[in-house]
């Protein structure tokens, strides 16, 4: 089923032509109105008119996220303030969080974009959707949304969390479908199992997916325990959101990127080097309708590779393979992205911390858990030697992760050299989970 | 007429409390008396001990982080009612107590209470002008 079936079909040559089209004019569009690109593009040495084909595409300079993050908050939107009907941000303290912008029309096309995800789904207006996924400053839950009310059906904007209030209305209201991270999904049943409730008499059939990554045997044990079919989409908040990629129900492998809007690449992280087709690399992903946050070659951090073989659904559209790896050291939390490197900056932030720090990431039951070791420096300790003020510096560092980093942390302090001093922020993770 | 005491932050954990006791008997330090704060993770050992100094001084050399805290040391008879003629004092003086612990004297006759106070200053002033014996630091030490 499909929602655009002349885009979404969209023979390859011509999907082609287009796309070299709307690129040269995203390309025009940046370089004139956005300072960052006029610096990289000249640094570089290339200018948009020499961009004739898409393989001139990797003549271009990639952008990372530490360009974003030294943009921060609008230095990269592409229009003025006044035409910019929506603001997401990633979390973050201040200068390290990330920050994308929509005109009316951006939200539009993203909220087709949601549309062509749900009806790939199987989704119509006769569906009701409980949408699990946060609101906010989160892309999802609100991406989720549009996408839902586009296509007519009734959406339970339910949001995380509540987890008895959830079964009580997946019960009472009885959704067709649901959409959540799939360790949410594992975690309601748990809930549903304590509550004695039988997931499989739900009035689910199918669960959409995301938003950290997802291995087939999840997917299979989401499927078996609550009798529906379990399919995954792809989304980036810096390029969009979700709507960037969706599974199919005809294919069920891989995730279509709608490519009469994104350009995907992918590189070899190390070199930069781009990859030939069906090879495994970082995925590079270049906007190419968006009007107040475009971006150009962005590297996403998250590796896979793309799957050119026709697709049975009739898609002309290109596929990627789930996301089960990164390039980076970005942690995923219930869904929340989180950088070490955000944690640290919590911790320093802090008067008085040394940022001796160590984090461990586990699973306690289906849900994530993050751990934060914190070493007691000689300044706390010669200062606030009570066991109340320690605890007020424990409370203080949860309160923090959870207001700028949106992550509930468990912090244990800890005596000074117990954990290991190895410069990089990578050796202060400790990840238990198996995905 | 303040005494000093040592607070050493400790993991719960096996072994923290070992390690923290055993830098204490190589320096050759003696422990008057002491007493655990815990919570789920962390405790907080504190300490009267012979040699402040020293000990601050050997705890910090093996990695401890150590805090010395001012707290007042008040003897009264090992008799019943005789943690109640103080906590009576304070209670009518609006004096606060963090905390306390308390060991007897080598006599047996007399009991010594430390007691962490919010302003040790004023509780002393008020033991003091109600003819509690409040321990100076240097006898302490020695006991």
């Amino acid at each position: 089923m499909f929602y655009n079936e002349e885009f979404e079909t969209l023979p390859r040559e011509a999907l082609q032509a287009m796309q070299i089209k709307r690129l040269q004019q995203v390309l025009q569009r940046v370089y004139h109105t956005v300072g960052h690109y006029k610096k990289s593009l000249d640094a570089a040495g290339v200018k948009p008119d020499d961009i004739k084909s898409l393989t001139d595409l990797r003549k271009l300079p990639f952008m990372t996220r530490s360009d974003l993050q030294n943009n921060y908050p609008f230095g990269l939107f592409a229009v003025p303030m006044s035409s910019v009907v929506r603001l997401h941000a990633s979390a973050g303290t201040s200068g390290r969080s990330t920050v994308f912008g929509y005109t009316k029309r951006d939200v539009d096309t993203w909220s087709e974009l949601m549309a062509r995800s749900l009806v790939a789904a199987g989704l119509t207006k006769n569906d009701i959707v409980h949408n699990a996924f946060g609101y906010g400053l989160f892309t999802t839950g609100l991406g989720m949304h549009f996408g839902a009310e586009k296509i007519g059906a009734s959406v339970i904007p339910m949001s995380g969390g509540n987890s008895k209030r959830q079964i009580m209305i997946l019960q009472d209201f009885g959704p067709t479908a649901i959409c959540c991270t799939p360790s949410y999904a594992l975690h309601l049943a748990e809930q549903g199992g304590v509550l004695g409730v039988d997931m499989k008499a739900l009035k689910l059939r199918v669960g959409i997916f995301g938003a950290e990554p997802c291995s087939q045997q999840v997917c299979d044990e989401i499927e078996k325990i609550y009798g529906i079919t379990a399919l995954n989409f792809y989304g980036l908040s810096e390029v969009m959101g979700p709507g960037i990629g969706m599974e199919c129900l005809e294919g069920r492998n891989g995730m279509h990127i709608f490519e009469d809007h994104f350009l995907v690449e992918t590189i070899d992280p190390q070199t930069g080097e781009v990859l030939p087709e069906g090879a495994e690399g970082e995925l590079v992903f270049t906007t190419l309708t968006k009007e107040a946050f475009p971006l150009v070659r962005y590297r996403s951090g998250d590796i896979s590779r793309l799957i050119t073989d026709p697709c049975r659904c009739g898609r002309s559209h290109i596929k990627i393979e789930r996301i089960v790896k990164r390039s980076d050291d970005m942690l995923i939390i219930r869904g929340v992205n989180v950088f070490p490197a955000q944690v640290e900056a919590v911790l320093t932030d802090i008067e008085g911390l040394e940022p001796h720090y160590q984090i461990i990431v586990d699973k306690s039951g289906a849900l994530d858990s993050l751990e934060l070791q914190v070493e007691v420096s000689e300044k706390t300790f010669s200062e606030s030697g009570s066991v109340k003020e320690l605890q007020n510096i424990e409370r203080r560092i949860i309160k923090d992760m959870k207001d700028y980093l949106g992550v509930s942390a468990r912090v244990k302090l800890v005596e000074p050299n117990t954990l290991q001093h190895t410069p990089g922020q990578a050796a202060k993770v400790i990840d238990k989970r198996r995905i | 007429m303040k005494v000093e005491q040592i607070s050493i932050f400790l993991e719960n954990r096996p072994g923290s409390l070992e390690h923290a006791t055993r830098v204490l008997e190589e320096a050759n330090i003696n422990i008057r008396t002491l007493t655990v704060a815990e919570t789920a993770d962390f405790g907080i050992l504190r300490l009267i001990v012979n040699d402040v100094e020293k000990a601050n001084a050997v705890l910090k050399e093996n990695g401890f982080r150590v805090n010395k805290t001012a707290v007042v040391a008040v003897e009264v008879p090992d008799r019943p009612g005789g943690l109640h003629s103080i906590m009576k004092v304070l209670g009518q003086e609006g004096i606060n107590v963090e905390y306390l612990y308390a060991f007897v004297e080598k006599s047996g006759e007399n009991a010594v209470i430390i007691f962490r106070f919010d302003n040790p200053e004023k509780a002393i002033e008020v033991l003091l002008a109600n003819k509690f014996t409040v321990v100076p630091g240097a006898k302490l030490y020695e006991f």
